[in-house]
């Protein structure tokens, strides 16, 4: 692989990204799956870096699932992200960024229709305002907050205690980057490093000390697809979708994959111990499987905090092989301490997958 | 007694024939070349379809009588400027010339296949162009060609491809993978070599005949489908995903060489020349002739003509055809 290759492609495809006052929408999957990943963002931005991230319980889902499923018509889709918008101008905000690569897509896909056909925005304003009597400025910035992570990768890796280092041998951990297909596949100028060799997640790892693997199925979809999996009948496709990833990746033996996306870190994490079940097949060290993390997740743990405190204790496949691997301190007592030292239920543990 | 100048911008193979032409009825060419030798992209090519004639012998041959014509190379034109006489033409080493006609022939470039990021040219070591191939043929040096057990050849790099922004059909390139095809064959006898194709433009006398020969003769194994990804495995080998569309099916395979096809789109110095000269040019990005049918290689003033790639995709005999058809018209202006 010719690295220099990519780093032309990723000077072609920069992004301009503002520093401060972002107007910041939650993913509805994430805040279900792995919810103190948008916690350990705001925390990160706002009491780390000092910046202003506003957000407002009044928005809603930007119906992106409802869309992608034919559940709901564009023109619908349409007038739910003129309210998300609607609330921006309002709180006086022109940055918007999102939490959830579905949301990004569907914004960037929203824009560029508004843009290549002005009828349709004018209907969506008509709409909106019998709908809500709202008005709605187009953000003038719109950027995913996996940008955001990137854009401040060098002060957050200034800030950092841990380096993505395996802490026995000195070398650089291997990391699977895996992006949504939403982020750039549709939309290449709008991610950073376009859509075939993304550079969002790389320049993080990369910055943070890990070397990140070029896999051959590295542009696969994780496994979601939206109606592979919500439609049950589908659901074997979902899972031979990862299990296609993990049989790419398995000869680079990555530490860690890290995802941008609310459903990839799911699919690979949760899938991991359904293909062991159905096949006997583990792809970590040691009968466990290769942990997977937001990337909230993985800037947090460089940053030092409490691997229990951004979440790390929700993911099926266990990370405390990766925390041994970096060096990070955890205390294995709080693993199921919730907030207030409330007990969280302590899940089963299967026989197929070494698990903690 | 000698007749007028004409100059001629662009020194590839149909600069140096229209040249040949015009010296040949009397006029004094005045040939300017942007390059440090004539030739074009003849220079680089080492046999040429549907016969597999020696590119070099032909250049050779073009260029071998060049007595009358006053050729220039690492000539870049400054400017070029109308008169009621005619033309002023600048070159930046000083040199100045006046014309009653000028003639551009100022050519093509190779698609960037580092466009099409998917295939990953100069991402992946072994993922070359046909420009890298016929290089190799030329000198047998490459390192990136080791001995190849599993060939591939993907045509349509930049061509008939809206999302590279280029409609048009380069023409030469079906013949081009199919004659490279064969060629590489004969120097790895065990690789298999497969071609990527959306449809084989076997227009031209004998192209058939070389296809059916690729077939039979060589086993080359053609593949109705675009390639849709290239990636790399751990042994460095390309892993290529592809759809067989007469089967209906995906495939995957891993190969040892991956050779893009890559298309012909206009030059850069067809877009400067259109500003300068106030050239038309198509949707294409190529010059507009006057008329595509009757009069393909003028313009609408009438004392500047255009020919050979730059109006277009050619092969090189419909380009020295037309290098010959541009003189006749040039001393049908000159005579009036």
């Amino acid at each position: 692989m010719i690295y220099q290759g990519k780093q032309k492609i990723w000077a072609d495809y920069q992004k301009e990204i503002p520093d401060d006052h972002w107007f910041y929408v939650r993913s509805c999957i994430r805040q279900n799956f792995f919810p103190a990943s948008e916690v350990t963002m705001l925390k990160i931005f706002r009491e780390m870096l000092g910046k202003d991230m506003y957000e407002t319980p009044h928005h809603t889902t930007c119906g992106g699932i409802a869309y992608h499923n034919e559940c709901i018509p564009q023109e619908t889709q349409m007038a739910i992200i003129a309210r998300q918008f609607a609330l921006m101008t309002e709180a006086g905000y022109e940055n918007y960024t999102c939490s959830c690569i579905t949301s990004f897509g569907l914004y960037c896909e929203t824009i560029e229709t508004w843009h290549e056909m002005p009828e349709v925005l004018e209907r969506t304003r008509e709409n909106l305002w019998k709908a809500c009597r709202r008005e709605f400025n187009i953000p003038k910035y719109l950027a995913h907050t996996s940008d955001l992570v990137f854009k401040f990768r060098k002060e957050i890796g200034a800030l950092a205690k841990y380096r993505l280092v395996n802490k026995d041998t000195g070398e650089p951990l291997r990391v699977v980057e895996h992006i949504g297909c939403h982020y750039a596949k549709m939309f290449p100028s709008k991610g950073v490093g376009g859509a075939e060799y993304p550079y969002v997640l790389v320049g993080m790892a990369e910055e943070w000390g890990g070397n990140v693997i070029d896999y051959p199925e590295r542009r696969h979809c994780c496994g979601f697809g939206f109606r592979q999996y919500l439609v049950r009948a589908n659901r074997g496709y979902s899972v031979s979708n990862t299990h296609k990833k993990f049989e790419s990746m398995e000869p680079f033996h990555p530490d860690f994959i890290v995802t941008n996306c609310p459903g990839c870190p799911y699919f690979l994490d949760r899938w991991q111990y359904v293909i062991a079940e159905q096949t006997g097949k583990t792809y970590g060290g040691n009968g466990q499987g290769i942990p997977v993390l937001t990337y909230e997740e993985m800037a947090g743990l460089v940053l030092g905090l409490d691997p229990w405190d951004i979440g790390m204790q929700v993911h099926q496949i266990a990370v405390e092989p990766l925390l041994d691997k970096i060096g990070i301190e955890y205390d294995e007592s709080k693993k199921y301490e919730g907030t207030g030292g409330k007990p969280l239920p302590e899940p089963e543990f299967p026989a197929a997958i070494r698990c903690c | 007694m000698a007749k007028d100048n004409v100059v001629v911008i662009g020194g590839g193979p149909c600069g140096i024939e229209v040249s040949r032409n015009l010296r040949d009825m009397g006029y004094t060419p005045i040939l300017l070349e942007q390059q440090s030798e004539l030739g074009g992209h003849l220079r680089q090519w080492d046999r040429l379809f549907p016969e597999g004639v020696d590119a070099r012998k032909v250049l050779k041959e073009l260029t071998s009588d060049l007595r009358g014509v006053k050729w220039f190379t690492d000539a870049t034109i400054d400017s070029i400027k109308k008169s009621r006489k005619g033309y002023t033409v600048n070159v930046d080493s000083g040199m100045t010339f006046e014309s009653k006609a000028v003639i551009l022939t100022t050519g093509f470039k190779l698609f960037p296949a580092e466009k099409k990021e998917e295939y990953g040219y100069n991402i992946y070591e072994r993922v070359i162009t046909n420009a890298d191939l016929e290089e190799y043929f030329r000198t047998r040096k490459d390192s990136r060609i080791q001995d190849p057990k599993t060939i591939g050849f993907v045509h349509c790099v930049g061509s008939r491809d809206e999302k590279a922004c280029n409609r048009q059909c380069s023409k030469v390139c079906c013949a081009t993978a199919v004659k490279q095809a064969s060629e590489i064959k004969e120097l790895f006898p065990e690789a298999t070599v497969y071609c990527f194709y959306m449809d084989l433009r076997m227009f031209g006398r004998s192209y058939e005949d070389m296809y059916l020969n690729a077939q039979k003769k060589y086993g080359v194994r053609f593949i109705r489908g675009r390639v849709s990804e290239v990636s790399e495995d751990i042994d460095g080998k390309l892993f290529v995903k592809a759809e067989d569309t007469l089967l209906g099916k995906p495939m995957k395979m891993k190969m040892d060489l991956l050779v893009l096809m890559t298309g012909i789109i206009p030059g850069e110095s067809t877009a400067q020349y259109s500003e300068m000269l106030g050239i038309e040019r198509g949707e294409d990005g190529f010059f507009a002739p006057k008329d595509t049918i009757l009069e393909p290689c003028r313009t609408k003033d009438a004392g500047l003509f255009i020919a050979g790639t730059c109006t277009g995709p050619k092969t090189l005999p419909e380009t020295l055809s037309e290098a010959r058809a541009t003189a006749i018209q040039v001393h049908n202006f000159l005579s009036k």
